[in-house]
Order: structure tokens, then C-alpha cells, then sequence
């Protein structure tokens, strides 16, 4: 951010003084917000290590930035890291791709024929409330202790806010520019492809950004419960062996997946939407 | 002038829960080849639904609707419909805004960018052919809309209040800019408004309606005395004030008659 701002400074050299000072300040301002947000981290960071070596907290049950460090270091030369994480990633974006899939074309669908969604409104609005958390130990019944159930309870949580959502923006889009499609002689196929969906590809990334974090919630449920590989099962493991490294590594690696995820759709949504 | 357009006794109801409100009721007149008809009326007297009627969207409770003597149904005819607000698309650029009711009829080919990029030019868009929406000026997105339009080739083009959505300076010259686009298309047009002098200075006939439900109030003939004639120049035509007092009566009296 200040980058750029800087090179707006630089380029513009017959801007005025007060322009220049205005410019200036903003520089400030933002330089001081990223210079805060650092120390904090690294305030953190070290609070954390310096408490587990003078004894405030024992390190064996809240580990220590060293020990997390140490953790990813050994796991990343024994490959195991990049295997659980692989497993994590690979589940969380194919339930991230099947969820806006089957989200689009089920509100396609109701957006079309207005009676299937008269019909279908109660029952989408009782699993949209629903916790999904208690379908999982469900779906581990009928699926069995494997991926299935994960990808089924990550989409499970995501799936039915993207309906409702993407559902309730087609319908928000003006009367008269579905009315104008009419004029132009069009029927509702051309209504659906030329204004509905190109009107909602803001609102689709937007849902996008949301159900990213939602899917990778899902998956880590489901792995609590349903795996032998990935982050999730990670956790589980390391907490119940008592290897705190592990949980807290897994949960440092979380943050910076679902942190990476989230900019990579920001991009998108700064790149296709004006 | 042949005749092109004759509507024939029509009537149309809306229905809801709370019952039925009829908007138009016996609504008969008729529209000739290359001839400019206003119709004028209080709001809510069902005009915008007459224009759904004659565009095809509704179909009348009664009566019906001729082109060239055939039915509106069977005819096959062309009808441009513009709209309040321009609708530009606003994630399409100008060219392929334009071109939206040509695609949608399948109508757009290489050879058709041609005429297509004759018409940008001649209504002064064609430098802004790869702008969207959000760029152009009032005028020039009402300009793009009627392109739109234009390029379906309609017998008959319908205008629904094009200008209300404009300022008043802007709304006098793009009523010249339209204005002129169609007379020098040749284009048989009908101006929905509720402006008495728009209607006075752009029509070849102006049709009063009743207050809700519509029907056909009086239709009176429009004779400006001057050259060259431009809805602009229009206004300033001895007989205006005549007419625009006449008109402003004849609504006058429906709402004293309440």
C-alpha cells in the first residue's frame, strides 16, 4: 500500500504543497498502522517464548514459538508436513469448488421455477440454521470413517447459506433490466445468462471469500472425527498423545492457509470486478 | 400515410389478492406509417401498460392489436421498446451494449459490425465504443439505449418516458438527439410522458387519456407553423402555448370531474 503510494509522489511532481502534505500524512498514518500491527505479532511472539523459558508457562502444554518452529522444520524434512497439509488443502478446495457449484445450480434452478422454491424455502432455511457440527458424527455412520464423510460435512456447512444467499441476490436484480431483455425479444434463458448471472459475479466472488473459511471449518471438522491424515486429524492427535507442538503448529499452518486462501479470492475479486 | 398500428377495444385488468384493478378499459386508436404520436395522461392511468401491450410482454383481458391489418401475435413485426432508464449493462462496454438485442436474437455476424459502427459514428459514440456505462454522459447512454433499439430494425418503436430520468438541460437536447435519430430513420414512434410540452413539441399527435382506468380522453392533431422543425424549436411555434393550454385543460377537467 505504501509502495504505491510513494510512486504516486514521486510521478506527480506539480502537485501542490498541500497535496503533498495530505499525501505525506496518509503515508504516515498507514506506515504507523503496519508498524504497530508488526510489533504486535512480534510482541507476542516473544512474550510467549521468553514466559516458557523463565517458567511462567510450562512449554509441554503450550509449546513455544521455538518448539513450533523446530516442529516444522523436522515435519518439512520428513515430508509429513506437506502430506497433512496437502490432505487439508486437497479436501478443502474440492469441497470449495463442489459447494459453489451445486450452491449456483441449485439456486439457478430455484430461481427459475418459483414453486420449487416456495416448496423447498422451509426445509432450506431449517438446514441453513441447523449446526452443522451435529451431522457429522451422522455422516461417519453412514459413509464410513473416510474422506467422503469430510468432503460431505464441509460442504454440508456451506452449502445451504450459499443457496439462500445467491438465491435472494438473483432475485434482487431490477425488475426492468430483466424487462428489458423481454423488449429485446429475449426469453429466460437470456434473462438468466445475459443479466442474472454476469449481474452476480461480485456477489458470487463475495459468497466465494465467505465459503472458503466456511469449507476449511468443515474439513477440519470432519477430520476430527473421520481421518488419518490432515490438519484436523493432526490436532486431534497431537492433543491426545500430548504433543502440543503438533496442535499448535497445525493451528499456526491453519492461519496461514485460511489467510492465503482468503487474499488469493481478494485477488480475483479485485481482478474481475471494476 | 397508411395505416400501421390499430388498437382495437382493448381493456387490461390486474389481479391480486385484494382483487382485480383494471387499467385500461376500451382503448382504441390508431397509429400511421412514419407518424410521431404522444399520449399524454395522469399517473397511474395504465399508459406504461399499454406499451407492455402493443411490446407483446401483456397479453389485453379484451380486444386486440393490429399491424399492417394482421394480428400482433401472427405478424411477425418488429417492436423496439425503450424504457424509462437507458439499462445500459453496466459490465458490457458501448459496443457490446449495443449489440445485446442482436445477440440475444442471434442476429449479430461479422458483416453486421458494419452498420452497427455506421450508427456509433453517426450519433457521435463511436470514440466511446470501448467504454462502459459508468463513462458516458446522460445523453450518450440514452443515445446508446435508442442503438440498441435501432439495430433490431422495429417497425415501431415505443417509448416509455425516455427522458424523465435526465436533467432538465439534458433532457431538451437528448429529446433533439432522439427526435432526430428517428425522424431520420424513418421510424413510426409512440412517446409515453407526462411533460405536456415534450408531448406538444415531439408528436405529430397527441392522445389524452383518462385518470386510471385509461381510456381514450380526445386525440388532437399537432400543427406547428415553422421550419425546420426541432422539438427544441418547436417550443417557441406560435401555436404552442394554444396547444399546451388545451391539453393542460382537457387533464385538468378529468381531475375535477373526481
Amino acid at each position: 500500500m505504501s509502495r504505491r503510494n510513494r510512486k504516486v509522489t514521486s510521478e506527480s511532481l506539480d502537485i501542490s504543497a498541500a497535496q503533498k502534505a495530505y499525501i505525506k500524512k496518509h503515508i504516515l498514518q498507514n506506515r504507523r498502522i503496519r508498524t504497530i500491527q508488526i510489533m504486535i505479532l512480534i510482541g507476542f511472539v516473544a512474550f510467549w517464548e521468553i514466559s516458557t523459558y523463565i517458567g511462567i508457562v510450562d512449554p509441554f502444554i503450550f509449546s513455544s514459538p521455538s518448539r513450533v518452529v523446530n516442529t516444522i522444520v523436522q515435519m518439512t524434512v520428513d515430508g509429513q508436513l506437506f502430506y497433512h497439509l496437502g490432505i487439508t488443502l486437497y479436501e478443502t478446495l474440492l469441497s470449495f469448488a463442489l459447494v459453489n457449484l451445486i450452491g449456483l445450480l441449485v439456486a439457478v434452478i430455484l430461481w427459475w421455477n418459483e414453486t420449487i422454491s416456495k416448496i423447498l424455502e422451509p426445509y432450506l432455511i431449517v438446514l441453513n440454521s441447523l449446526p452443522k457440527s451435529a451431522l457429522a458424527p451422522v455422516f461417519i455412520v453412514w459413509l464410513g470413517n473416510n474422506m467422503k464423510t469430510i468432503i460431505v460435512a464441509a460442504i454440508s456447512v456451506a452449502l445451504f447459506g450459499t443457496i439462500i444467499t445467491l438465491h435472494s441476490d438473483f432475485k434482487a436484480v431490477e425488475e426492468d433490466k430483466i424487462k428489458l431483455i423481454y423488449t429485446l425479444g429475449g426469453k429466460k434463458k437470456d434473462v438468466l445468462l445475459k443479466v442474472i448471472l454476469p449481474a452476480n459475479i461480485p456477489s458470487m466472488i463475495s459468497l466465494m471469500k465467505v465459503n472458503i473459511g466456511l469449507s476449511l471449518v468443515g474439513v477440519i471438522i470432519g477430520e476430527f472425527l473421520a481421518a488419518k491424515a490432515g490438519l484436523g486429524y493432526l490436532i486431534i492427535y497431537g492433543s491426545q498423545v500430548f504433543k502440543l507442538d503438533y496442535v499448535i503448529m497445525s493451528i499456526v499452518i491453519l492461519c496461514i492457509v485460511a489467510t492465503g486462501l482468503y487474499k488469493l479470492l481478494a485477488y480475483f475479486q479485485k481482478k474481475y470486478t471494476r | 400515410m397508411s395505416e400501421l398500428l390499430r388498437i382495437d377495444n382493448i381493456s387490461y385488468s390486474y389481479h391480486s389478492l385484494e382483487g382485480e384493478t383494471p387499467a385500461l378499459v376500451d382503448v382504441s386508436f390508431h397509429v400511421n406509417d412514419g407518424e410521431f404520436v404522444g399520449i399524454v395522461g395522469p399517473s397511474g392511468c395504465g399508459k406504461s401498460t399499454l406499451l407492455s401491450l402493443i411490446a407483446g410482454l401483456l397479453t389485453p383481458s379484451s380486444g386486440s392489436i393490429y399491424i399492417n391489418g394482421k394480428d400482433i401475435k401472427s405478424s411477425g413485426k418488429n417492436i423496439g421498446y425503450m424504457l424509462q432508464k437507458d439499462h445500459l449493462l453496466e459490465w458490457r462496454d458501448t459496443l457490446r451494449n449495443v449489440t445485446l438485442g442482436m445477440e440475444i436474437q442471434n442476429k449479430l455476424s461479422d458483416n453486421s459490425y458494419v452498420h452497427i459502427n455506421e450508427l456509433l459514428n453517426t450519433y457521435g459514440l463511436i470514440t466511446f465504443k470501448n467504454s462502459y456505462p459508468s463513462e458516458l454522459s446522460g445523453g450518450m447512454r440514452q443515445r446508446a439505449a435508442l442503438i440498441r433499439t435501432l439495430l433490431l430494425e422495429p417497425d415501431i418503436l415505443l417509448l416509455d418516458e425516455p427522458f424523465s430520468a435526465l436533467d432538465y438541460q439534458t433532457r431538451l437536447e437528448v429529446a433533439d438527439d432522439i427526435w432526430g435519430i428517428i425522424r431520420k430513420e424513418k421510424k413510426t414512434a409512440i412517446l409515453i410522458t407526462h411533460d405536456i410540452s415534450e408531448a406538444i413539441s415531439m408528436s405529430d399527435r397527441v392522445i389524452i387519456l383518462t385518470k386510471r382506468p385509461g381510456s381514450v380522453k380526445r386525440i388532437i392533431d399537432i400543427k406547428l407553423s415553422i421550419t425546420d422543425p426541432t422539438p427544441f424549436r418547436a417550443r417557441s411555434a406560435p401555436e404552442f402555448t394554444d396547444y399546451f393550454n388545451l391539453i393542460w385543460k382537457e387533464l385538468n377537467n378529468l381531475e375535477q370531474k373526481e
